[in-house]
Order: structure tokens, then C-alpha cells, then sequence
């Protein structure tokens, strides 16, 4: 299975990124490289196989629920790029 | 002899005496800093004025006698993805060139609460990716025996400034081998605690299912002593194992007698080096002689570790950095028309080429279509990996073998082959999918570039890891060698 310049533009939109022409490029020999490569993986027989998502056997790990205190408006916002009245501010979403 | 070359318990001895105060060590690290950071580029930031009242604090403590935490007095400094409240963390990305974090990690309150001192925080590869320290959107940091060579990654500024004698211990992260790999390429010991055992709440997510925070020291006593202070149960940490934690310090006994040590062929086989495969078969010498027996034993998934992490590690972090939007915290580009370019151009502009590449694998490894073929084949095949160790380990208390294929690779060398980039950790990634413990000792020496042991233990054994490094460190003098700067 080998990737496309087209591919990876398409990729580049999911993942929310802006790609230079260059870039595109060299990306399109890089992932296609690492993805053969990652085929050997298909060598290995795995039908019967559960997969691993996690290697401790934890599940539904809950904090008990508690009231308490939780950061002011004033902290939440101080790495905020742009801001207003204690709300973050971005460009319009609707017209 | 520098304060840093002596063991925690002498400092400690000398800070008791008024020998030495905590001023004095903190002194000693800037002035090491001005010395040999010019050269190293180790630090990213520095905690020069918290660090000097901090120090002041703990000194007018020690007039007045009482109780004294596990890391008293000691400088340590901090791989930058891991917050500090008022203190910048950067992950050495553009993205987060001015992150000002409004809380702390739990390992840094816990260090806190075992009084040891922040010096800094340390320079990475960007987000934790990368085996070389290339990587950082600052400059790369270069290994204090040969600044000719990379320190390794992406806790390379963490082993660095260890080696450097610029802290006296410092914190890493370790996803795939981020801890052991810059310990063994810069000669310090470098621990990767099980996966669990150390709480991740505060370390900025590279890939959740691995990544580990781990101390990087000078010596296997006081990597004992550091993860005493870290480990333990948080519920801050949906991840975080509740066990009981041991005394790791006292554990330290000497006795290796009667342990069995299984000796993997692949991680001495093809593509490792004469010299690492020469510096390992005489550490399992000196485990022979101290009336411990090895074998060899087979991890036969090992060829399919790398391809399999970089799907998992890829997918994780592509999901993970989504939240990197320019939104609420870091870097937003000037004038974006509406949301989508606010969130395509700020991401486009704040990171790096190693984390889009990752990002975009990771992407296509998730989307429709090809997740079965990627992501949840790699996870199979995680299973097979983790499998292998669980067979290893019925018969044997521990797995040794070298820490890397090669001692440190010249600065540009590897840099536009990302591949073989990632085949450097072919010996620490199949650790990291296990999820079990592994420390990177000393080992000896190629053309003067040090050569780190690895040795590998049963989930949460970290008292047998630590016990068989610290008694072989007893009867070799590796780590006593230091880079003259």
C-alpha cells in the first residue's frame, strides 16, 4: 500500500495542519517509507490475538466525588492568546 | 571532591555538619551552569531566583534542626515537559515558547515535599519525540564527553546536565527509551519505573499508554533514593497503580547470588556493535563472578517492536496533540480568517517537522480504513511483545542486555533518515510495551563514548532491578568516570 502526495493533503486536513508543497513532499516519501516498513507487522498471524491497550489491568478508575475549590477565572485565562470578559476569544464560527 | 560526585548520603552527611549548606550546593550548580552550558546547551530555563530562596529556606530549616525530606538540599533539574507552576515549560516547542503552567505536576510536588531544589527545566526533542535531542525548536543539546555527539533523546538535557555536574539528579520521561538511551549515550544511570508507578498528572501527553517519568542520577543508590520520592498511588492519574511501595533504598543489599539472568540473542545479534556486545558479555562476567547465572533466551517478537510503537506511539500522540489548537494556551498565527485557519496555521507554525511527521502517521493510522491495519494490528502485536517477557520471566528474575545497538551518533548524522533514527531504540521500545521496569547503568567505554547496561525486570520488581545495578556498579568503576568539560 503506498501512499500519495494527494493522501497525504487529505491527512494533513484531518490532522488540522497547513503543509508547504516541500513539505508535502518530502512527507510522502517519509510515511511512505515508515509504512512499508511497518507491513513486516503483517507477517505475524494475529486472529486469535486480543489486543493490548493498556498494560495494567485497571478499568473504570474513579476520584471520589468531591466539591471543592477550582481554579479562578483570572488563572484559567492567563495563558489565554487573546481573550474578553473571562471568556477565550476566537474568530467568528458563524456568519 | 565536587559536592556532586559524592553520594546523597554524604552530602547529607556534610549538610548535617555544616560542612557544606544548601546554599552552597545551589551555588555550585549555576556556577557549573556558567561554566559548561555554553558548550552543552543543557537548560532551557533557569529557576535562579526560586532556586536561591528556596536554598535560604531549607539552610534557616537546617539551623533549626527537625525533620529533613529524602532529597534535601539537592539540586535537580526538570525535562521541560513536565509543568512547574510559574515556571516556563516550553516541551522545547515553538507551540509553547511562552507556557506559563498554573499548577504543578505530582512529581514535582513531590520533590517538593522531599525538599530537593529546581535548578531549571531541561532541553528535549519537542514533545518528548525524537532519540537524539535534535529536535528542539531551541538547539540541540550535545553530549558533555564529545560535544561533537548527540546526548541522546529526548531526555537528552536531563542526562546531560547529570553527566555535566550541573544538578545533581534530574527528571526524565521515557516512552520508548527517552530515559535509558540519553543515560547510556552520556554515561549517568537513567530508570524507567514500570508503567504505574510514578504519576503522570503534570507531564505533558506524548503517547498515554507508555510514557513514564523516571530520575536520572549519577549512581544507582541515589536513583533508589529519587524514585522513593516519586513513586506511589495518585488520583490525579487514571492510569496510576495502587501497590505498596517498598523500600527501594534498602534493598540495596549486594546479593545477586542464585539470581537468574535471561540474555535476549536479538539484542545481541545483527546491527549491534562490537564494542557494546563485548562491554555487556563483561558485565554478565561480573554478575557470574558474584554467584548470579545467565542464558541465553529468546524475545522473538523483537524485530516487530519498532514498527509496532511507532504506529501506537504515533497514534496516541496524534490524539493528544489535538489539543494544541492556539485556543486557550500557546502560540495562536496572527489573523486567522476563522477557526479552522486560527487552528490549522497556529498548529502549522508552533510545531516542529518530527512531530507533524508523527502526528500525520498517527492520523493516517487512526482514519477509516486503515485503523485495523495499523492500529489495532500494532496493538496485537503489543500483546505477542508483552508475551514474550511473560515467558522470559517465569524462569528468570531478570533480563539484561546493552541499553542501545551503538554509543552516541555525531550531531547531523542520522537527522533526515528518521528510520534508522528509530531503529537506535530497538532495544528499549519492546521494554516500553511491556510496560515493565529497566535500568541503563555504565557499562565501559567506545572511543571514549560511554556504553550503557541494560537490565530489565518483572512489572513493579523495581527492588531486583535496582539490587542487581547497584551491586554490579559495586564491583566496576564505570560510573566514577567523568567528561572532562
Amino acid at each position: 500500500m503506498s501512499i500519495t502526495v494527494k493522501d497525504v493533503e487529505h491527512v494533513a486536513n484531518l490532522a488540522r495542519l497547513e503543509l508547504a508543497e516541500q513539505e508535502k513532499e518530502q512527507l510522502t516519501v517519509q510515511l511512505n517509507a515508515i509504512l512499508k516498513y511497518a507491513e513486516k507487522l503483517g507477517e505475524l498471524d494475529t486472529d486469535h490475538v486480543e489486543p493490548t491497550s493498556h498494560v495494567l489491568p485497571v478499568t473504570n478508575v474513579m476520584r471520589e466525588d468531591r466539591v471543592r475549590e477550582s481554579v479562578s477565572v483570572e488563572t484559567a485565562m492567563k495563558n489565554a492568546p487573546d481573550e474578553e470578559d473571562g471568556q477565550f476569544k476566537v474568530p467568528a464560527v458563524l456568519e | 571532591m565536587a559536592p556532586f560526585d559524592l553520594r546523597l548520603q554524604e552530602v547529607h552527611n556534610k549538610l548535617a555538619s555544616k560542612e557544606l549548606s544548601v546554599t552552597d550546593l545551589v551555588q555550585e550548580s549555576y556556577r557549573r551552569i556558567a561554566e559548561t552550558d555554553a558548550s552543552i546547551q543543557a537548560f532551557l530555563t533557569l529557576n535562579e531566583d526560586g532556586a536561591r530562596a528556596a536554598a535560604s529556606e531549607l539552610d534557616k530549616q537546617l539551623q533549626e534542626g527537625g525533620e529533613r525530606g529524602l532529597l534535601f538540599g539537592l539540586p535537580a533539574g526538570i525535562k521541560d515537559n513536565i509543568v512547574t507552576e510559574g515556571l516556563l515549560t516550553t516541551c522545547a516547542s515553538q507551540f509553547l515558547r511562552n507556557h506559563d503552567p498554573i499548577y504543578d505536576a505530582t512529581v514535582v510536588k513531590k520533590l517538593k515535599a522531599a525538599q530537593s531544589v529546581t535548578i531549571g527545566k531541561l532541553n528535549m526533542d519537542e514533545f518528548a519525540m525524537g532519540g537524539s535531542n535534535e529536535n528542539s525548536s531551541f538547539y540541540p543539546t550535545r553530549n558533555p564527553w564529545n560535544t561533537e555527539y548527540v546526548p541522546g533523546g529526548s531526555s537528552g538535557g536531563s542526562a546531560a546536565a547529570v553527566a555535566a555536574g550541573q544538578v545533581y539528579f534530574s527528571l526524565g520521561s521515557d516512552t520508548g527509551g527517552s530515559i535509558r538511551q540519553p543515560a547510556a549515550y552520556c554515561g549517568v544511570v537513567g530508570l524507567k519505573p514500570t508503567y504505574g508507578l510514578v504519576s503522570r498528572f503534570g507531564l505533558v501527553a506524548f503517547a498515554s499508554s507508555l510514557d513514564q517519568i523516571g530520575p536520572l542520577t549519577k549512581n544507582v543508590e541515589d536513583s533508589a533514593y529519587v524514585l522513593q520520592a516519586l513513586a506511589g498511588y495518585d488520583e490525579m492519574d487514571s492510569t496510576s497503580a495502587n501497590v505498596d511501595i517498598p523500600d527501594y533504598v534498602n534493598a540495596l543489599n549486594g546479593d545477586v547470588k542464585g539470581l537468574r539472568i535471561g540474555v535476549p540473542k536479538e539484542y545481541l545479534g545483527q546491527g549491534i556493535d562490537p564494542k557494546v556486545k563485548e562491554a555487556v558479555l563483561n558485565a554478565l562476567k561480573v554478575y557470574e563472578s558474584l554467584g548470579a547465572t545467565w542464558e541465553e533466551v529468546s524475545l522473538p517478537h523483537t524485530e516487530y517492536a519498532v514498527a509496532t510503537y511507532y504506529l501506537l506511539a504515533s497514534s496516541e500522540a496524534s490524539s493528544n496533540l489535538a489539543r494544541f489548537d492556539g485556543v486557550r494556551y500557546g502560540v495562536r498565527a496572527d489573523n486567522p480568517d476563522n477557526l479552522i485557519e486560527l487552528y490549522r496555521k497556529s498548529r502549522s507554525q508552533g510545531f516542529g517537522p518530527e512531530v507533524k511527521r508523527r502526528i500525520m502517521l498517527g492520523t493516517y493510522a487512526l482514519s477509516s480504513g486503515y485503523y485495523d491495519a495499523y492500529y489495532l494490528k500494532a496493538q496485537k502485536v503489543r500483546t505477542l511483545i508483552k508475551q514474550d517477557f511473560d515467558n522470559v520471566f517465569a524462569n528468570y528474575d531478570l533480563i539484561i542486555g546493552p541499553t542501545a545497538p551503538t554509543p552516541a551518533f555525531h550531531i547531523g548524522e542520522q537527522v533526515n533518515d528518521p528510520l534508522t533514527m528509530y531503529l537506535n531504540d530497538i532495544c528499549t521500545i519492546p521494554v516500553s510495551l511491556a510496560g515493565v521496569p529497566a535500568i541503563s547503568v555504565p557499562c565501559g567505554f567506545a572511543d571514549g563514548l560511554p556504553i550503557g547496561l541494560q537490565i530489565i525486570g518483572k512489572a513493579f520488581d523495581e527492588t531486583t532491578v535496582l539490587r542487581a545495578a547497584h551491586a554490579y556498579e559495586q564491583h566496576t568503576e564505570h560510573h566514577k568516570q567523568r567528561p572532562q568539560l
